[in-house]
């Protein structure tokens, strides 16, 4: 068979298909994202694929097709699973009847999220298996074994990767669908489907003894393996699972290893087996201290997150082959460990380096031509209490636009700016949420706003396209994840149905009517919805005809353009600005903003004509 | 199962530079070629949040078995940068006589603009300090003399080619073929070799 360079991601697209999956659902989230774009890329003919409007839509949808045996699968990443554990914790106890795999992307490290929660401990809050691939060969394959798990014990199965093993690639090989000819009908069974308290109360009992049998099943899974070392030293047995079993292997190539790609419901049958070989068991794991806990649970002592009264094996942030090398220097100095493993050598250059200059940190900014740089520019001259959410513009946090004041979670700009309102903030509080976290869950806010008499001033920034995840289509855009032309719900007809009676559009590029539109909507004492309205000019590319340049003669250096935060204005150590033609997309910003008329637009062609 | 496998015969190369230019490319064309020649391969790069105009890191491993994907400090035989200072930051990645490959192009950053940091002067004497195996190119003017600035890319990839000896000719410019959309093949394997003279010549 083929074999591939894949990401983890693409590789649980390619387990889907392979697995013969009907329905993939999802809401786009680093690093989750790209496993549904690949589904519909390569195999949107053979799956349904949908980006629902949040995790809780696209949860019960995958959850629906599944009843009627269908395989189904939905993507999120871990805080997704936050707002779709209302279906997760009661499908736990109605259980599937064909299979279904929620895969939850964890984010040790926060490279892309708001915290850093362990989707271990929520699988063994809803008592459903979790799966922990290494690498991208295991991650297609947990994925077939992952719905024969779900149909054979008729539970959710939960894939749980992290930031690597979803976006390191490594080689996979490519196997050929399954098939599996089967009818999609749904069997009526209400004490199997309707958990009412009378048949809840059954479904409960039945869900202890399928964690029993799970538990029972891990022990003896393929998926979870001893590596005994070379030499028949038994005195060291690392545990581990995920992406720390390759740095594992790396630092500790002389060690024994139980290898975890099913590490809950508890093997503990296996956890026993193995400490009863080897001397000392060391648990490395990421973030949590899931297994270690078991272990100790089933009275076998433990090195791990602590050794002796010492932090060890670090409880947040991304392990890597580093960290390791840090954890095995303790332990090789460690008196009660120091029997058994010798300090990593590592070849460092002799030269002594000169220091090394103070270098300029390079956060993530708005892109040039940003829509939402006019938006924040605007509303910076303010006197007002800013709550937003989660996307592009939560980077209207940094300086110099300085414009976030709180943000909480998906959806939760308007709710939070109404929660301050009614406590009767001293300033006046403006809400704001993009478009897809509107759809997402940020309308629910509005509704609540309307309803209870609320006076918030709430902005959409409305950009046309879920921006920060890499431009996913959602209700709004008129576009099905397919490219299929679909309705295009409008943000400013769903306010009104609200009844929420001020709703204006503006085009947040031009900042006279953006101002003019927040003082109204600032001073009144109803909610003001304000839907800035622009396209991201990465989703919608257009010819470049014309740019801005700094027309020296004019600018008088007083830096006032730089307000904006535009990253294609530069300005050199004497003062003198400029743009960077590469980086202009001609939003003609810095031009409103500058008292001097110093910023003067160019026509590309006359330009380059005048060059030549 | 082999336990004992030594992690030091896998090769490491790190990209970096700033959001959008091109290092996502580079990488995969190195991942090709090491694949291509029949070697386990990784890779690890950065999504996401980070994409947007920040420091951006791009990592390839290859070897006859390669466990971690994240390269260790001290382990890259090359380290290549598209921006003249990002080179800096990952310093500490680059193993005993290892190449660095670093562009002249200069990325203000935001910050710099609005006068919360300084751009530090830097060239390639400064450079040669901290890089004493350097091949410093001036990648941009030199892919808008072939025709298309968006090469500097593979002229890096050319040059810092030179120190991965285990990945022949044949290999890249396979790789290059299956990386690179067909109507930029000619001018990416232009810019490929443009890079290998300079660093040949370096």
């Amino acid at each position: 068979m083929e074999k591939k360079l894949l990401s983890g991601n693409e590789a649980i697209a390619r387990g889907a298909y392979e697995a013969n999956a009907s329905v993939a659902t999802g809401y786009p989230g680093t690093p989750s994202t790209e496993i549904l774009e690949n589904i519909s890329k390569f195999y949107g003919d053979k799956i349904y694929c949908e980006w629902a409007p949040n995790e809780k839509v696209a949860f019960e949808t995958a959850a629906g097709a599944t009843t009627t045996g269908a395989r189904a699968i939905t993507t999120m990443k871990l805080v997704g699973l936050n707002v779709a554990a209302d279906p997760l914790m009661t499908l736990a106890y109605t259980g599937v009847a064909g299979g279904f795999i929620a895969v939850v992307a964890d984010d040790p490290g926060m490279n892309s999220s708001q915290n850093e929660q362990d989707t271990r401990l929520f699988a063994h809050f809803a008592k459903v298996p979790v799966l922990e691939p290494a690498d991208s060969q295991e991650a297609k394959e947990f994925v077939k074994i992952g719905f024969e798990i779900s149909e054979q014990f008729g539970t959710p199965v939960i894939l749980r990767t992290t930031t690597t093993t979803s976006h390191s690639r490594s080689v996979v090989e490519l196997g050929a669908p399954i098939e599996l000819n089967r009818p999609h009908s749904f069997k009526k069974d209400p004490q199997r489907f309707v958990p009412i308290p009378a048949f809840a109360r059954g479904m409960r009992v039945r869900l202890e003894e399928r964690v029993e049998k799970l538990a029972k099943a891990a022990s003896i899974s393929s998926l979870n393996r001893i590596e005994w070392n070379t030499n028949g030293d038994k005195r060291v047995g690392i545990v581990t699972s995920g992406a720390a079993y390759q740095y594992v292997k790396e630092v500790f190539p002389e060690a024994n290893i139980l290898k975890l790609g099913w590490c809950y419901p508890f093997p503990d049958e296996l956890f026993l087996e193995f400490a009863d070989q080897v001397e000392r068991v060391f648990v490395i794991e990421e973030l949590e201290d899931f297994m270690e806990r078991r272990f100790k649970e089933l009275g076998v002592a433990t090195v791990g997150k602590r050794l002796g009264n010492e932090k060890l094996v670090p409880k947040y942030g991304p392990l890597d082959v580093d960290v390791l090398r840090d954890v095995k220097r303790k332990l090789a100095e460690n008196e009660a460990t120091k029997a058994y493993f010798v300090a990593p050598n590592v070849t460092k250059s002799d030269a002594k380096l000169p220091e090394i200059p103070t270098l300029p940190n390079r956060p993530p900014v708005l892109c040039p031509g940003c829509p939402h740089r006019g938006f924040f520019y605007a509303l910076s001259k303010f006197d007002v209490v800013v709550s937003g959410d989660i996307g592009c513009y939560t980077l209207g946090v940094a300086p110099p636009l300085n414009c976030m004041d709180t943000v909480l979670c998906m959806g939760g700009g308007f709710t939070v700016a109404h929660g301050m309102d009614c406590a009767k903030n001293d300033r006046p509080v403006v809400g704001i949420v993009g478009d897809s976290t509107f759809f997402h869950s940020g309308m629910t806010g509005l509704m609540d706003v309307v309803y209870n008499k609320g006076k918030s001033t709430l902005v959409v920034l409305d950009n046309r396209i879920t921006a920060m995840t890499g431009h996913q289509e959602n209700p709004g855009t008129g576009k099905t994840i397919l490219g299929e032309e679909t309705f295009a719900a409008s943000v400013s007809e769903i306010a009104k149905a609200m009844g929420c009676k001020n709703v204006v559009e503006i085009n947040p590029r031009y900042l006279d009517e953006t101002t003019k539109a927040l003082k109204t909507a600032i001073e009144s004492d109803e909610p003001w919805l304000i839907v800035a309205k622009e396209p991201c000019p990465l989703a919608y590319r257009k010819k470049l005809e014309k740019n801005y340049r700094v027309n020296q003669e004019k600018c008088k250096k007083c830096g006032g353009c730089l307000k904006i935060g535009c990253p294609a204005i530069e300005r050199a150590a004497d003062k003198t600005v400029s743009v960077n033609e590469s980086l202009c997309v001609d939003c003609g910003l810095c031009a409103q903003v500058c008292k001097f008329n110093a910023l003067e637009e160019v026509d590309l062609a006359a330009a380059k004509g005048g060059l030549v | 199962m082999n336990a004992q496998t030594n992690t030091k015969e896998s090769t490491s190369v790190v990209l970096v530079g700033v959001g959008g230019q091109g290092i996502l490319l580079a990488s995969a064309i190195i991942a090709q070629a090491a694949l291509t020649t029949g070697y386990d391969v990784k890779t690890y790069e950065v999504h996401g949040m980070a994409q947007r105009g920040g420091s951006v890191l791009a990592q390839v491993r290859y070897g006859e078995k390669v466990y971690s994907p994240l390269i260790p400090k001290h382990e890259a035989s090359v380290l290549a940068s598209l921006e003249r200072t990002e080179a800096l930051r990952y310093v500490d990645y680059l193993a005993p006589h290892g190449l660095a490959v670093v562009s002249d192009q200069v990325i203000v950053p935001v910050t710099v603009s609005s006068g919360a940091a300084t751009y530090p002067e830097m060239d390639e004497t400064a450079l040669k300090t901290y890089f004493p195996r350097l091949v410093y190119v001036s990648a941009v003017e030199r892919a808008l003399e072939l025709g298309n600035a968006r090469a500097a890319n593979v002229i890096l990839l050319g040059a810092l080619s030179t120190k991965l000896d285990n990945l022949a000719d044949d290999a890249w410019q396979k790789a290059i073929q299956t990386c690179v959309k067909p109507k930029f093949v000619d001018l990416n394997l232009q810019a490929f070799y443009l890079g290998r003279e300079l660093a040949k010549n370096a």
